[in-house]
């Protein structure tokens, strides 16, 4: 199995062309054993604990709480789309699937591109930042559900805040790869025809170029195991009042009151002004 | 050009004697196996050793691939079938004498001798920066060297082009489209039956590949239907030696005329597009038309609308625009 693929140079120099696509097989195969295997953890292996739910505290919540408002839904599916016409049209024709697929994946890497943008300044300015963050606290509460869920002593870990560690852990992943196939996708696009600038091959040198074709190849295969991850976690049984609230905006209060911390984060009645 | 060193890189060679055994050996090999034909457009790329495959299976001693049959409705080429025969068969010269003008202007007697119609439709494109053994797309790279501010881009694509710019070099191809041919190809799970329009892609669905033929593939024969038999034909091949060179720009149209009424009409033009062009936007505005000076500008120009030059090759729009125009108003 190779990692990269070399070629010649005008020069006769080697020169570094791109990722193997023996990695497209490796991620692939990565993703697969990785939802068996945590399949298979949850159902042998995983002992499961009943979350008390306070009955008094459900009477103060509201019976649907506000999660995603629609500007955060239509742009998780609207990134989504993107996401998936951008691995198929990237990668279809690599296992053999032929067809015009170079405008369909610069069109979708635009549409991802803009929604990105967008969702940035979204969640910078209307958002906040601090559900996204991981500290320390975050970390030991995992360890203790993990040594819970498997029948050792450990303390009671904190419930959530809006978003359990695996959201965010995953959210930052794909902010890495997603970042840096955006970036070197919108650099690759200057060695293509359309109408958004010049085409303009030379803008740098074959080894620099190479190395954007490895990190965007890199990135790519990296999302394929990520996104098959994600559509596992998104239709798993436990999981889905969460897929769902990326679907209708809100999740029910017993969810809300067995899951997350109203301290981190303070239920708001869906439909409410104060719903982002 | 890349300096032929005469020196072949070792390789396994087969030489099947039926269309069976090729067909295996394909099968067998794989991406490692190539199909060699005459073998003009294969040595070139032995001796200056851009190509090395591990296994060559060489047609020539298959029988079953050669020859030309009247059929039912029309004719049957075997693939291996060399050009010189094709120009002398007398059904061709009497009622396909579009494919024998082609045919008769492919390079030079003795490589027409060599030469078979099937592999001057499968051959690969004469871009040099390809061919010098450069790594850019069709090469799996990521560049074409001849898509760049300061290429040598004088003989590249004016359509078609999507990142490569390399165009197809056959003379044979664009009269077996006008003349509506099909392709008998044997593929792993039996033989197909295409349009000879569509045994040839562009970079934009595979930028390695010149046809649909998939490593395992043969192109077996290329049929012929009556439907253009005896209609008016002009052949046109403008290159750089007289003597012997790929073209510039061909042009082959077949048209069916009645009195001075256009009544059905193909036009295909090579060396323009990474496939050979069909202009069917040109023959639906010459259908019932009339064959004259007027007609025949107008399909020039519209020939030519969305034609794209590079730096070098501008010279190629009017070219084919004028060789469009005189392949309609000729005398017959």
């Amino acid at each position: 199995m190779n990692f990269l693929t070399w070629g010649t140079d005008p020069w006769g120099q080697e020169v570094l062309i791109r990722i193997s696509w023996d990695l497209l097989y490796v991620a692939s195969v990565l993703g697969i054993l990785f939802v068996g295997a945590h399949a298979v953890w949850l159902a042998f292996f995983v002992q499961e604990e009943a979350e008390a739910v306070d009955e008094a505290a459900l009477a103060g919540v509201p019976e649907k709480v506000a999660r995603h408002s629609l500007a955060s839904r239509v742009f998780h599916w609207v990134m989504a789309a993107a996401m998936l016409a951008l691995l198929l049209t990237g990668f279809l024709p690599v296992i053999g699937i032929q067809f015009p697929w170079v405008t369909i994946h610069w069109v979708a890497g635009v549409v991802l591109t803009l929604s990105v943008i967008y969702h940035t300044i979204h969640a910078t300015f209307w958002l906040g930042l601090s559900a996204m963050l991981v500290g320390p606290k975050d970390i030991s509460d995992a360890v203790s559900r993990f040594k819970r869920s498997i029948g050792q002593d450990a303390p009671a870990p904190r419930k959530h805040g809006k978003y359990p560690l695996e959201n965010r852990l995953y959210h930052h992943a794909i902010t890495l790869t997603g970042g840096l196939v955006i970036v070197t996708g919108i650099l690759m696009m200057f060695r293509i025809d359309t109408p958004l600038w010049a085409r303009d091959p030379y803008i740098f040198t074959d080894p620099t170029w190479g190395m954007i074709y490895v990190v965007h190849g890199l990135s790519a295969v990296s999302l394929v195991t990520l996104v098959i991850a994600h559509i596992y976690f998104g239709i798993r049984p436990e999981k889905r009042w969460i897929t769902w609230s990326m679907v209708w905006g809100w999740i029910d209060r017993r969810h809300y009151v067995e899951h997350h911390d109203p301290e981190q984060w303070a239920a708001r009645s869906e439909g409410s002004s104060g719903q982002r | 050009m890349a300096v032929i060193r005469d020196m072949m890189p070792a390789f396994e060679l087969f030489q099947p004697a039926t269309v069976e055994d090729a067909a295996a050996l394909l099968r067998e090999h794989g991406e490692q196996a190539w199909v060699m034909a005459g073998g003009l457009d294969s040595f070139d790329w032995f001796k200056d050793r851009v190509k090395r495959p591990s296994v060559v299976v060489d047609l020539g001693g298959v029988d079953a691939l050669k020859g030309i049959e009247s059929t039912a409705d029309g004719l049957e080429i075997g693939a291996m079938t060399p050009l010189t025969d094709v120009v002398r068969h007398p059904d061709i010269r009497e009622r396909y004498g579009l494919l024998q003008q082609a045919a008769e202007l492919v390079a030079s007697p003795q490589i027409r001798n060599q030469g078979t119609i099937g592999g001057n439709n499968s051959q690969d494109t004469r871009c040099w920066y390809y061919r010098d053994g450069w790594t850019c797309y069709r090469a799996d790279g990521n560049i074409c060297y001849a898509d760049t501010p300061t290429s040598m881009n004088r003989e590249h694509a004016i359509f078609g082009a999507d990142r490569c710019v390399a165009v197809n070099p056959s003379d044979t191809a664009p009269a077996l489209v006008a003349l509506d041919a099909q392709m008998v190809v044997q593929t792993a799970g039996g033989e197909r039956l295409m349009d000879a329009a569509d045994y040839f892609i562009g970079p934009s669905i595979d930028i390695t590949r010149m046809t649909i033929l998939e490593p395992g593939d043969l192109l077996t024969a290329i049929r012929i239907p009556s439907t253009w038999a005896g209609a008016t034909f002009y052949f046109e091949k403008v290159r750089d030696r007289q003597v012997w060179d790929f073209p510039l720009v061909n042009v082959a149209t077949a048209l069916r005329v009645s009195g001075s009424t256009i009544e059905d009409a193909r036009v295909a033009v090579n060396g323009v597009a990474p496939y050979p062009m069909r202009l069917t936007a040109v023959e639906d505005a010459l259908r019932g038309g009339s064959r004259d000076e007027a007609t025949a500008e107008r399909a020039g120009d519209l020939a030519v609308r969305g034609a794209r030059a590079l730096r070098h090759n501008g010279y190629k729009i009017p070219l084919m625009r004028n060789l469009v125009k005189r392949s309609i108003r000729a005398e017959a």
